[in-house]
Parts: structure tokens; C-alpha cells; sequence
């Protein structure tokens, strides 16, 4: 059976799974829609949250980011972990017992404004939209390879599916089926993982792998790769820059990166599914268990994957001659059809050479190498999918991995689509155009909503601001900036008013969203940016990615400066925060 | 709430708020600590405790941290959940 059978079966397979769950768990009143009707355990729902949660950005992108940046991408590691204590401590139990089914409907109730909660509908809408753009991107990938079509064709599909998928059920269909992803993806993700690790340091456990000896050369694994990238020029795998500005950014990008973790409405919304206040703390840590699983594995999959791709080409070693094109592995030969990895003899020697071509120090040895330029690009997101046939594994496992990669892609999508769908019927037509909307005219929202959705997304999804993950990073920075400290000072600070709320939620999200616009260009379209994306020439000196702390910074300054200059919180708003702080009384607030 | 709270429950009010939120400050440190501060800032003070092939720093800024995280929820959790028992403020 060729590969391509067995990429079709393997993930039909998975689909017809994901499917007949959601069908099987079809929804049926609003309150299932929306919250599966708060009858979900602990544990299910930790994994249900983390399937949620790592979207193609975890899963396709991240290990291609750290592969290639090696220590600056600890970033994203520490970052999009870190949140979840942040959402433990700081939101998840206080959010489960105000017990409403939305994130605008609680910052609508703690701060009496309507406008408060229209505001942060608008910046529900705008994080998740950017975030579903960075789905798409991941998605055409994964389709594109195992369908053998171009990315672009890859994507439209991936669309495609993700709306058939997300409009059949809610919540309810979503929970479960998103158990099922999260099992499918994460043996999808480790299984190549142990092979590769076994492999190269015979070390069955990748995390242990990483930190491990080398088993050709008996040198530490980290050690060969910070020889062998430096030999072509690039920086050294595990060094830091230690330049105050580069410090900086490295901090800005992953404070941004935990609070907007603690601001998703697609990851909180899951906490309201949870029976007790208690189970809303358990479950946050049961949710980082399964998320850790893949993120303790990410980083050994990028470093060794890496290794290989550097082994593949310079076989003799980086002193010697590359391989011939000619001779080049099948995985080259696969990935050239999707267009995500291209060749071209610069100095017509019918050789691969890959190398740091924007080292200038590295310059003269490529000149007297008789080498003219880099000749093969390889676009960071197909690193994981392909890191199997890198490491010439059997094909039952590329097979797996095209599934466990669909499978991330779809169940963010859906979550996220979810949020969007319930915060345009829910916050933004029952609650201000039209109270008397029915329930079915409310589900109707819905589905258009997150039709409307999937095809912007779809459209920008085609000149994606950056890799998956790094599209994915933007629309953390825009939750960090507006929804994250709305939530955190609604429950901890009950002297914020609905004026200094508003207040500090525009400012944040007018800066952030301006800033990052200025930078990857007006609404993401291509040719419109101010500034280039860099740490030295950019407006700040802040990357657009990192921008999202000083947003949020910027929020909590203009909401208590505001706050102090304007009238106090009102009495029966105290005793709301009060109530929300203890968790006596939280069965009362789930029927309403 | 139907009751009108006594004074006796809003002092035991304010008291587990103050203890919830001593709670927070010192998990909050650990987290800040070692993903900031060792992963990050403190990185260059820590190179010289070597970790397979690289330091203690790049250690906890690739997994160190993460495991950090996860002990940090489940203590939490669980001394939340007994702080509510001890001062009567758990779901029945």
C-alpha cells in the first residue's frame, strides 16, 4: 500500500471518529450549546481543555520555531504553560461560581455596563479571529502534504472541513470529541518522538533525550547540535543574547504570552463546564498535565529533528561536501509538491548547500567553500509533519502524524469558532439588538457567525502574517491587552468601575492592535507595515509579538487612574465580588 | 445569598480572602522565579551548573519551568480546597 492510501485511511479514520461522537452527542437546548451543560469531569475536561488548547500552533508549528531558534523559542514553551497557573490562581474558580455562560456577560454583570460588555465582545472577536488565522495556516499545511496538493488548495479544504465540523455541534459534541483529538494527537506526536529519541541517544524518553548523550559520537546531544549549526553559520543552538533589549523582548513575549493564555475565551469558557468551584481548580492542573505531556516532548522533537536534517544533507559531516540533488531523500522529494520547501543551485554544482547565508563572519568560509547563497528553504511548520519521514520511519507513523496534526487544527478551530459564534448571538444579538430573539433564531447566529469567521480567517489565512505559531502569538498579545486584566481587576480590585474598565480595555486594545498593524501590516494584508518586525528597527524596540504585556500594562494603568477620578463601584457590586470570591453557593449559580 | 451575613461570617470572609491571597503571592513567586528569573534573567548566574551539553538555565527555560507549573496548580488546588473546608466556605 503506498502512502498516500495509508495517509487517507488513517486520517479518515480519525474523522469518521470525530464525527460520529459529534453526532452522537448532537446538541440540543442553548445551555448544551454553549457549556455542555456543566456535567463534565475533571479530568475529561483537562483533556478536552488541552486538545482545546494546543491548536496547529503547538503541534505543526512550535517544534519547527524552537528547531530553528533554539533557545529564544523557550518563549512560547514557558509562555503558553505558564498561563495556566495564572488561570488557575487568578480566573478559573472565580469564574465558575459568578457561573454565566460568556466572558463579555461577566465583564458586562462585575462592571453594570453594557458597553463594557460590547467592548469586550469586540476583543473577543478580533484575538480569536487573528487566532483562527494561525489554525488555517497550520491546516493547509497538514492537508496540503498528505492530499499531495498545494497550500494553497490544502487550506480551502481545511476550511471546508472545520466549518462542516464546528456548525454540527456545540459544546457538548466538542468535549467529547475533543477527548478523542487529544488522544489521537498526543500518540501521534510522542510516537515519532521515542523512535527518534531511541535513534539518536537510545533513550526511549524524548525530555530525557534532549539532555542526553549522543549516541554516535558520545558527546551531550546539545553539545554535536551547537558544533554542527555553528559549522554552517548559524548561532549556536543553545546560547542567549544576552543584550538587554534582546532580554527584554525575551520577557515582554512571554509574560504576553501567559496572560493572553489567561485571557482566550476559548480556554476559560471551559472552566464554566466544570460541576464545582473546586473541580475549576483541579481541572486547570489536570489540564496542563495532558498540555505538558507534548510540551515537555516539543522541545527534544525540534533539537533532534534539527540533528537530522543537518545529517541528512552534510552525511560525511559539515566539512565535507552536501549530497547532490540529484540523491536527495524522498521527504525533499514529498515536501518540493507542496511548495513548502524549495531548491535552487545558486552556484550550479547540482549540490544542496544549506547554510547561514546572512552570516556575514561566515561569508568568506562559504566563498572559498565556492558556495553562493543558501539553495534550500524549508518553511518552519512542515518540521514536525515531516520529522517521521525524516527519521525514515514506517509509514503507519507519517500516517498518524497527518491525523494528529488535523486533529490539533480542527479542535482549536472548533473551540474557537464556539467562542466567537456564542459571544456575536449570545453578548452581542440576545443582549443588545434583539433580547427577544428565540433559541432557535439564536443557534442560527450562531452557525452564520462562525461561517463569517471561517471565511476571513480563510482569506487572510492565505498571506498569513507569520508561521502558525507566530500568527497564534499575535492573538495572545490581543487577548493579554484587553481581556486578561478586565477579568483579573473585576474579581481582585473592586474599586474598578465600568468607566475605568472600558477605559483601560479600549486603550489596550486600540494600542496593541495599532501597534501590531504597524508592524505586520494594516489588517494583515501584505505591503502595509510601518516598521520592519525586528528588535533593532522596529517602534519601541518591542516585537510586534511581545507588545501585548505593555498593552496590558497600559490597560490596568488608564483603568485605575480612571477608577480613582470617577464614581465608586456601587454597593451591590461589592457584595458581587464578595460572592464571587467564595465558593459557598456556586450550585445556586449554575441554574438560571 | 438569602441570609444577610453576620458580622462573625464577613471577619472569617475577609480573613480567607487574606489567606487565599498569601496563597497567590507565594505560588506567584515560585512561578515568576523560575520561568523569569531562572529561565531568563538569572540564566547567565546559573551557566555554570552544566545540564547535558548546556546549563541549568536552559534547562528550566525548556522544561524546568513547566514541571514548576504543574506542582505549583496542584498545590494550589489542594490547599485552596482545605482552606475552603477550614473556614466553611466549601460547595456542599
Amino acid at each position: 500500500m503506498d502512502q498516500y492510501t495509508l495517509n487517507l485511511i488513517v486520517v479518515g479514520a480519525s474523522f469518521a471518529l470525530y464525527i460520529g461522537i459529534a453526532i452522537w452527542a448532537r446538541a440540543g437546548t442553548t445551555a448544551e450549546f454553549y457549556a455542555a451543560g456543566r456535567g463534565v469531569h475533571p479530568v475529561m475536561n483537562g483533556m478536552a481543555t488541552a486538545a482545546d488548547w494546543m491548536s496547529a500552533a503547538s503541534f505543526i508549528s512550535l517544534a519547527g520555531i524552537v528547531a530553528f531558534a533554539g533557545y529564544p523559542a523557550s518563549a512560547y514553551l514557558m509562555g503558553w504553560t505558564g498561563g495556566y497557573v495564572l488561570l488557575a490562581l487568578l480566573l478559573a474558580p472565580y469564574l465558575r461560581k459568578f457561573g454565566k455562560f460568556t466572558v463579555p456577560e461577566f465583564i458586562g454583570d462585575r462592571f453594570y455596563s453594557p458597553t463594557a460588555r460590547l467592548v469586550a465582545v469586540v476583543c473577543l472577536i478580533i484575538a480569536s479571529t487573528t487566532y483562527v488565522i494561525g489554525q488555517m495556516t497550520g491546516a493547509g499545511v497538514a492537508f496540503s502534504r498528505f492530499l499531495e496538493v498545494s497550500n494553497e488548495t490544502g487550506l480551502y479544504i481545511g476550511a471546508a472541513i472545520v466549518f462542516m465540523y464546528a456548525v454540527l455541534g456545540g459544546m457538548k459534541g466538542i468535549t467529547y470529541t475533543q477527548v478523542a483529538q487529544y488522544v489521537v494527537l498526543i500518540i501521534a506526536y510522542t510516537i515519532p518522538a521515542i523512535f527518534i529519541s531511541l535513534q539518536l541517544t537510545g533513550n526511549p524518553v524524548p525530555p530525557l533525550g534532549l539532555f542526553s548523550d549522543y549516541t554516535p559520537t558520545g558527546e551531550p546531544l546539545l553539545a554535536r547540535l551547537n558544533e554542527v549549526v555553528q559549522d554552517l553559520g548559524f548561532n549556536s543552538y543553545t546560547a542567549q543574547d544576552g543584550s538587554p533589549l534582546a532580554v527584554m523582548n525575551m520577557v515582554l513575549f512571554t509574560l504576553s504570552l501567559m496572560i493572553g493564555t489567561a485571557g482566550l475565551p476559548h480556554v476559560i469558557i471551559r472552566f464554566f463546564t466544570v460541576p464545582r468551584v473546586a473541580d475549576a481548580r483541579w481541572s486547570a492542573g489536570w489540564a496542563l498535565v495532558f498540555i505538558a505531556l507534548l510540551y515537555l516532548t516539543c522541545p527534544a522533537v525540534g533539537a533532534m529533528a534539527r540533528l537530522n536534517i543537518i545529517d541528512t544533507i552534510y552525511p560525511n559531516g559539515t566539512a565535507s561536501e552536501p549530497i547532490s540533488y540529484e540523491e536527495r531523500p524522498d521527504w525533499i522529494r514529498n515536501w518540493e509538491v507542496t511548495g513548502l520547501i524549495t531548491y535552487e543551485d545558486k552556484n550550479g554544482d547540482g549540490r544542496i548547500e544549506y547554510y547561514n547565508a546572512d552570516n556575514a563572519t561566515f561569508a568568506a568560509e562559504a566563498e572559498t567553500r565556492g558556495w553562493q547563497g543558501s539553495e534550500l528553504t524549508v518553511n518552519n511548520d512542515i518540521l514536525v509533519l515531516a520529522n517521521p519521514e525524516i527519521a525514515q520511519l514506517p509509514g503507519w507513523v507519517i500516517a498518524l502524524i497527518a491525523a494528529g496534526g488535523l486533529a490539533a487544527a480542527l479542535s482549536t478551530a472548533a473551540g474557537l469558532l464556539l467562542a466567537i459564534s456564542s459571544a456575536v448571538s449570545h453578548d452581542l444579538i440576545k443582549a443588545t439588538i434583539n433580547p427577544n430573539i428565540s433559541e432557535k433564531g439564536e443557534l442560527l447566529a450562531a452557525r452564520i457567525s462562525m461561517a463569517v469567521a471561517i471565511a476571513v480567517a480563510t482569506w487572510l489565512g492565505l498571506n498569513p502574517p507569520g508561521f502558525a505559531a507566530q500568527t497564534v502569538a499575535l492573538a495572545f498579545g490581543i487577548a493579554a491587552a484587553t481581556i486578561f486584566p478586565a477579568l483579573m481587576m473585576g474579581i481582585f480590585f473592586k474599586r474598578i468601575n465600568d468607566t475605568g474598565a472600558v477605559a483601560g480595555m479600549l486603550t489596550g486594545l486600540i494600542f496593541t492592535v495599532v501597534y501590531i498593524f504597524m508592524h505586520k501590516g494594516w489588517f494583515f494584508i501584505p505591503g502595509t507595515a510601518q516598521f520592519p518586525d525586528t528588535i533593532s528597527d522596529s517602534l519601541l524596540g518591542i516585537q510586534s509579538t511581545a507588545i501585548g504585556s505593555v498593552g496590558a500594562i497600559l490597560n490596568f494603568t488608564v483603568a485605575f487612574l480612571v477608577a480613582r477620578s470617577t464614581k465608586p463601584t456601587p454597593e451591590h457590586i461589592r457584595e458581587l465580588v464578595e460572592s464571587v470570591r467564595i465558593p459557598r453557593g456556586a450550585g445556586i449559580a449554575v441554574d438560571h | 445569598m438569602a441570609d444577610r451575613p453576620n458580622t462573625a461570617a464577613q471577619t472569617d470572609g475577609t480573613a480567607y480572602w487574606k489567606a487565599n491571597l498569601r496563597l497567590i503571592y507565594i505560588c506567584l513567586a515560585i512561578w515568576g522565579l523560575v520561568s523569569f528569573g531562572f529561565g531568563i534573567l538569572l540564566r547567565p548566574l546559573l551557566s555554570g551548573i552544566r545540564v547535558g551539553g548546556t546549563d541549568l538555565g536552559f534547562w528550566f527555560a525548556q522544561q524546568g519551568s513547566i514541571l514548576v507549573f504543574l506542582v505549583l496548580i496542584f498545590f494550589y488546588a489542594w490547599r485552596m480546597n482545605k482552606l475552603d473546608r477550614d473556614f466553611g466556605v466549601d460547595e456542599e
